[in-house]
């Protein structure tokens, strides 16, 4: 495979409230922070992920590239998944070798609508969604399969939200507190809170990641699984795919300095914890994580983001990033990033 | 364009206003099974699936490809959902090729569908955001006056939008899987048709369709049956809302046409192309796609339209298939104009086979005519 890396990476200072700005506008500035970051202002390839349902209108991918000014017209495409998938499309994009860079964003605004509910319409509309499972009753359903130690997922909250508030991205959170369930056993702490935001990342191949950036954080493997969707057909305590993911990315072929994990319920943490198999000494979301921003359809891409600015600014050697798409978890992709090239036995698979 | 990829299998479902008797999974499994066949591998040889769909709420299911996985065979495997508007299935063929082309996959399953009976499609449009610019229109609302600019600058007379309504239904009737059926069409009967949206009339534009389409995509390696090579692929998009956009001819079209050529090595494309599968959901998109496709000279595609050009007897034959003029399940009307081409030059159309295709384009567009998706396939390897 060819040598494909992050070069840049910018988000929005994420808000727990609608603060007025549309989609486009959320955006846009953080369009031009690559842009000037890496000093291109055309790309090979442009991919983004967003969500209709989030603004309730078809077509938030459109206004987009408004805010793009995609003129000359762009080589582009959108998946209407978190943008994380996106920047697996471009990946796989690089890999045809007649182009040497890509651009990928994402863009979210939750606090227009009832996200909880909102989240309920991607279950099968003739058996599941009638049943009105919200999204917090199925993250409930998945916390209660695993029985997690609740001095454990407090503590899990309290360092995500400390090190969101040390993160100018991040929400300001308290620390967590309150007996009380939003559906047992989740507290309202366990969730990750509403956020609007925006991000977007710079991929270049070859020679260019290495002209616009000093360490590159090359993609060493990415992969991404799916499971069924039906909740009874899957043991809810487990992630095989984020699992599988991880080992077509080759997670436990190295040290793993920080993993970004997209964690929007403190149960998952410990799972994809599991899955991924990561080592005792792995910082996990030094960025506070989803439990302190959660801009959906950025959040993944975010996650991305994070582990590799750990890469480019020299703080790691070796990174892992997750992105999760569905209910409790139900596709996961997972990236391993690193300061070194894998073009010597080759970026692993997908 | 990167390692070789090729169409082994197509399926689809026959198009219809309303498919009861099926939900959308068991759509998309009909048509995916289908295609299998058609390759003669099941879901276990499959190593990635890509759906693609237009806007979700046109079934009131938000990322529907979660709940799909299952009928789709996908556990397991990578799931990628599309979404570039109406252009949606085509872009999802391009992106199930990259994957193959990209040296990732060896077999790679595309599925698109829209089950628009489940919403209303019109009224999915038509929602837009506060303070957003709402048209409120549709689709036709929308493209009707960009096709009166064009009668205007091309002085185009008005009767060429009918008889493209009337080639591509007459085509349909050779097509089991057509939606729209209708025997005796003629001019007078498409011009007595209810005016919708001037010069729009009820017959010239595209019915609401229940349906899916499936394809296989393989690499070099990994063909099986017969296989239509892809000899060019491209995506462009340009912005809505641009001040001074040319929307009769967008840029990005043209743009799209000359990569792809490129690509092909297709220097003129009404000679090097045997026959066209072209999103044309309004009938007057016909001459302009001609235009803006390089088949016709500035202002002289209708000259083509009427002259029988593009007819399956025509030198250039276009949607024999009867195109989305006849089956519209939106988000698979792209997937269909490049599942079509590839039928065309494996010889596979059946009565609308065009003799001897070796050369095909897929073409599909979608949002404000900005998003643009193409392929040539060939009977040819690379």
């Amino acid at each position: 495979m060819r040598d494909v890396a992050v070069v840049a990476f910018a988000q929005t200072a994420h808000s727990g409230h609608d603060t007025g700005l549309t989609e486009a506008e959320t955006l846009h500035p953080v369009i031009e922070e690559v842009r000037r970051a890496t000093g291109l202002s055309r790309f090979g390839f442009t991919c983004s992920g967003s969500c209709d349902y989030l603004a309730g209108a078809p077509f938030s991918f459109v206004s987009a590239l408004d805010a793009l000014g995609a003129w000359p017209p762009i080589s582009e495409s959108h998946v209407e998944m978190d943008a994380a998938f996106a920047l697996y499309e471009a990946w796989v994009r690089l890999q045809h070798g007649d182009i040497d860079s890509a651009l990928v964003y994402g863009f979210g605004k939750s606090s227009t609508g009832d996200l909880r509910e909102v989240m309920t319409l991607q279950l099968d509309p003739y058996y599941l969604a009638p049943l009105g499972l919200d999204q917090v009753s199925y993250a409930a359903l998945q916390a209660a399969a695993l029985g997690g130690d609740r001095a454990e997922l407090d503590e899990i909250v309290r360092r995500s939200r400390a090190d969101g508030r040390a993160n100018p991205h991040a929400l300001d959170l308290p620390d967590p507190s309150g007996t009380e369930y939003e559906v047992e056993p989740l507290r309202p702490y366990d969730i990750a809170p509403i956020t609007d935001g925006a991000a977007a990342v710079v991929l270049a191949a070859g020679d260019l990641a290495r002209e616009l950036a000093e360490t590159p954080a090359y993609i060493g493997g990415i992969a991404h699984r799916i499971e069924p969707h039906y909740l009874g057909m899957r043991d809810l305590s487990r992630s095989p795919s984020a699992a599988d993911a991880a080992r077509a990315a080759g997670v436990g072929k190295g040290p793993v300095d920080v993993a970004e994990l997209h964690v929007q319920f403190s149960h998952e943490e410990p799972m994809l914890r599991a899955a991924l198999d990561l080592p005792e000494d792995t910082v996990i979301n030094p960025s506070g994580g989803p439990l302190a921003a959660n801009p959906v359809m950025a959040a993944g891409l975010i996650r991305l983001g994070e582990a590799a600015r750990r890469i480019l600014d020299g703080r790691a050697r070796r990174a892992v990033a997750h992105a999760t798409s569905g209910p409790c978890l139900q596709q996961n992709l997972v990236a391993v990033l690193e300061s070194a090239p894998p073009s010597e036995e080759g970026a692993r698979r997908g | 364009m990167g390692e070789r990829c090729a169409v082994i299998g197509v399926g689809q479902t026959r198009y219809t206003t309303k498919r009861t008797d099926v939900s959308m999974a068991g759509l998309v499994r009909e048509a995916a099974l289908r295609a299998l066949d058609d390759a003669g591998l099941t879901f276990a040889d499959i190593d990635a699936v890509v759906v693609g769909k237009a806007p979700d709420m046109f079934e009131g299911v938000m990322m529907p490809e979660a709940y799909l996985a299952d009928a789709l065979g996908a556990a397991g495997k990578p799931m990628t959902r599309v979404h570039t508007a109406g252009s949606v299935g085509g872009s999802t063929a391009l992106v199930g090729a990259s994957l193959i082309q990209g040296g990732v996959h060896d077999r790679v399953l595309v599925v698109a569908f829209e089950k628009q009976s489940e919403s209303n499609a019109t009224w999915a449009l038509s929602t837009h955001l506060p303070f957003g610019a709402s048209l409120v229109v549709g689709a036709g609302g929308y493209f009707a006056p960009h096709i009166r600019e064009y009668m205007r600058r091309s002085g185009a007379p008005d009767h060429i939008g009918a008889l493209v309504a009337v080639k591509d239904r007459r085509n349909a009737l050779k097509n089991p899987y057509a939606h729209l059926r209708i025997p005796g069409i003629d001019r007078a009967m498409v011009e007595s048709t209810p005016m919708l949206w001037e010069p729009i009339r009820y017959l010239e534009t595209c019915p609401s369709s229940d349906g899916a389409c499936a394809i296989v995509l393989a690499s070099e390696k990994a063909v099986t049956g017969t296989p239509a090579w892809i000899h060019g692929a491209a995506m462009r998009s340009e912005p809505l809302t641009r001040a001074g956009r040319e929307t009769v001819s967008p840029q990005a079209g043209k743009d799209c046409a000359a990569d792809v050529y490129r690509q092909a090595g297709v220097t003129d494309p009404r000679r090097d192309i045997d026959v066209a599968e072209v999103y044309v959901p309004f009938s007057w998109y016909e001459p302009m796609w001609l235009e803006n496709l390089g088949f016709a000279p500035e202002n002289e595609g209708w000259k083509l339209t009427e002259a029988g050009c593009t007819a399956l007897d025509g030198d250039i034959p276009w949607n024999p298939s009867g195109g989305v003029l006849s089956s519209n399940p939106i988000g698979a009307s792209g997937l269909i104009r490049f599942a079509e081409a590839a039928l065309q030059v494996r010889g596979m159309a059946g009565e609308h086979q065009v003799e001897g295709a070796a050369t095909a384009l897929g073409h599909a567009y979608g949002g404000g005519a900005q998003f643009f998706a193409m392929w040539i396939v060939s009977n040819r390897k690379p």
